[in-house]
């Protein structure tokens, strides 16, 4: 008995002793394949690289930024040595804006992400689980919220309350989980069936230990990408949002950098150092958080294809 | 070996169990299906695919979808199991009665190393601790006679093979020591050296723990090792039930003898015919049209069970 277990040992062992054997023609498209996953995993580097960077700023943005936000010089000035990128019409130095828009943009993007990913997930997870009359009420509700038109409802919702982040906050929270909740279910309608939540269920766990601890982790591929692009796109929600002045005044993001460039005379002198950084920086954050979704989404599929060979 | 029925206890206790499917046709799945297990014994269910085997251990554990239709009794220990609610079945699920299925590479879980399975159970149901339960997970697989348990422990379901996460799924529905343990095609998809592996395995469950088994399988060998008693299925009926012995020297249903001479060492001689679908059973008696005996009150009446000595039959011919 004992040496048949020995014998048995994981499979990666047996895997490292067969490679050296290999014969040519495997072993060269095994390379290709290689070459591929190490161009998709440059791109994944490159956008963490790049997230880093922008979370570096978001948190340390008296590191980077030259001057204090507030700080007041001569306005409409062109870039200097004093200040790169010049200053703005009530004279703040737009690189320290610039640096110190980072932390609401991004702490806008991933709050409401957060929000949308909980919501989306804990629904899914009911609905698919418990299915019957709960799944049918769940998805209806998820089918009216899909319907409503997000930007209109925030526009008519800032006209009423004070535009505020706490306010955009929820609303763009509560307004785009209904895909997360979507994918969770019909993956939850999945694994529900899987020999692993049976024989959970029939070591007599609870429902709610069995969503927990048996079908959450198995779906966390899939929730970690739908995270990013959510993040990704609730930035250019409230990018947009405040380019139509939707923005706290005293809390400026990039996009109301952009609205501000564009109301306040930015565009007619044709000053592109007041309007493009910001422009460019929504564009680099969205491409590196983008990046990394695409990623760690095609991981999730190699994660998720690797369990269907061995069914 | 051999326990005598009358003797012991009855654990499980299933009367006229009916159980169909609601669906664009109703499919009866299984009729009038009775039998007991004794304390500490084996009842082997064997027939062909689709016969309801499995059926039966889902209709225990409660697992059938709400499509479902089922009328009979199930007792536990006085308990009779289909009246309890999810809440109370949920404390039986584990404790009192396990199950281990086919296919043990999908039974658990693949994003947890074996240890955390294996002590999972102990942390739910007896409120232990990490640690704790972690350190009586190593000592069953230890009797298990697993030789490198500390990196057992630390294995993921994909890195081992399918003998030994069937082992490893054993371990961890016994740990709470259950009275009845279902095992649902256990051999199934295995090599022999594993089925080997297996039968010791659950052998030793028999001596050592007192549980009680309820062996699903088609193959006739392992079931002749492990089974003290076997019912054959056909069509959602139990046709013969008798002890393993009696049944292997002397079966009385057609059918079984059919089974039995469609073995490799009794010369390979299938029953000719397809067993019926359950959605349009024959008229009387479930297997005249593939019988070689049939008379023609086997085409109009449908037999019961019959008691003789310490055999139940369900044939007309069967003195």
């Amino acid at each position: 008995m004992k040496e048949a277990c020995a014998e048995r040992g994981p499979e990666k062992q047996l895997i490292q002793l067969e490679t050296p054997g290999l014969s040519l023609p495997r072993e060269r498209s095994f390379r290709s394949f290689q070459k591929q996953e190490n161009f998709l995993g440059k791109f994944n580097q490159g956008g963490i690289l790049l997230l880093a960077f922008f979370l570096f700023m978001a948190l340390f943005p008296s590191l980077l930024a030259p001057y204090a936000p507030d700080e007041r010089f001569i306005p409409y000035e062109a870039p200097s040595r004093e200040h790169i990128l010049g200053t703005n019409d009530i004279g703040n130095d737009i690189l320290s804006e610039l640096v110190y828009g980072a932390r609401i943009s991004m702490t806008v993007g991933f709050a409401a992400a957060l929000i949308s990913t909980l919501i989306g997930t804990i629904l899914g997870l009911c609905a698919g689980y418990f299915r019957g009359a709960l799944d049918e009420l769940l998805m209806g509700f998820t089918d009216v919220v899909l319907i409503i038109p997000k930007i209109p409802l925030i526009i008519v919702l800032g006209a009423f309350l004070r535009p505020s982040i706490w306010v955009l906050i929820p609303v763009l929270g509560f307004m785009s989980w209904e895909s997360t909740a979507r994918v969770t279910r019909s993956k939850t309608l999945q694994l529900r069936e899987a020999g692993y939540v049976k024989s959970a269920l029939c070591m007599g766990f609870s429902p709610s230990h069995i969503m927990v601890s048996d079908i959450f982790p198995n779906i966390v591929h899939i929730l970690l990408p739908k995270f990013m692009l959510a993040t990704a796109s609730a930035m250019i929600s409230e990018a947009s949002l405040s380019f139509l002045g939707l923005s706290d005044i005293s809390m400026k993001s990039w996009g109301s950098m952009l609205s501000f460039a564009f109301f306040r005379g930015g565009f007619i002198r044709e000053m592109w150092w007041w309007y493009l950084p910001p422009g460019i920086c929504i564009t680099l954050c969205v491409m590196a958080i983008a990046l990394i979704g695409f990623g760690l989404e095609t991981k999730g599929e190699k994660y998720a294809g690797e369990g269907a060979d061995k069914a | 070996m051999k326990v005598k029925t009358s003797a012991v206890k009855t654990l499980l206790e299933v009367r006229d169990l009916e159980v169909s499917f609601q669906g664009v046709k109703t499919v009866t799945a299984l009729s009038g299906v009775s039998f007991s297990i004794g304390e500490s014994e084996t009842l082997a269910l064997v027939g062909e695919t689709g016969c309801g085997k499995s059926v039966v251990a889902h209709v225990i554990m409660r697992l059938l979808p709400p499509e479902s239709r089922v009328k009979g009794t199930v007792e536990l220990g006085g308990k009779t199991l289909l009246e309890l609610s999810e809440k109370e079945m949920a404390k039986i699920r584990g404790r009192e009665i396990a199950i281990i299925f086919q296919n043990p590479s999908l039974a658990l879980n693949p994003v947890y190393s074996i240890g955390h399975q294996l002590a999972e159970p102990l942390r739910v149901h007896r409120k232990e601790g990490k640690k704790e339960a972690l350190l009586k997970a190593v000592s069953t697989l230890k009797n298990m006679g697993f030789a490198n348990v500390g990196e057992c422990i630390n294995y993921y379901p994909s890195w081992c093979s399918g003998g030994m996460n069937q082992r490893f799924l054993i371990a961890a529905s016994t740990v709470l020591s259950p009275l009845l343990l279902i095992a649902d095609e256990p051999s199934k998809g295995l090599d022999r050296k594993c089925v080997a592996e297996l039968e010791v395995e659950l052998k030793k469950l028999k001596v050592e723990r007192k549980t009680a088994l309820l062996l699903i399988s088609h193959d006739l060998g392992f079931v002749r090792r492990l089974a003290d008693r076997i019912a054959v299925m056909y069509a959602g009926e139990i046709v013969e039930i008798s002890d393993s012995s009696s049944l292997f020297e002397s079966p009385l249903h057609p059918y079984t003898r059919g089974l039995l001479n469609s073995l490799p060492e009794k010369g390979f001689i299938p029953i000719p015919g397809f067993s019926p679908p359950l959605s349009s059973p024959p008229s009387g008696c479930k297997f005249h049209p593939r019988c070689p005996f049939r008379e023609k009150r086997c085409t109009e009446k449908h037999p019961e069970l019959k008691e003789i000595g310490r055999m139940s039959v369900r044939c007309f011919l069967c003195p």
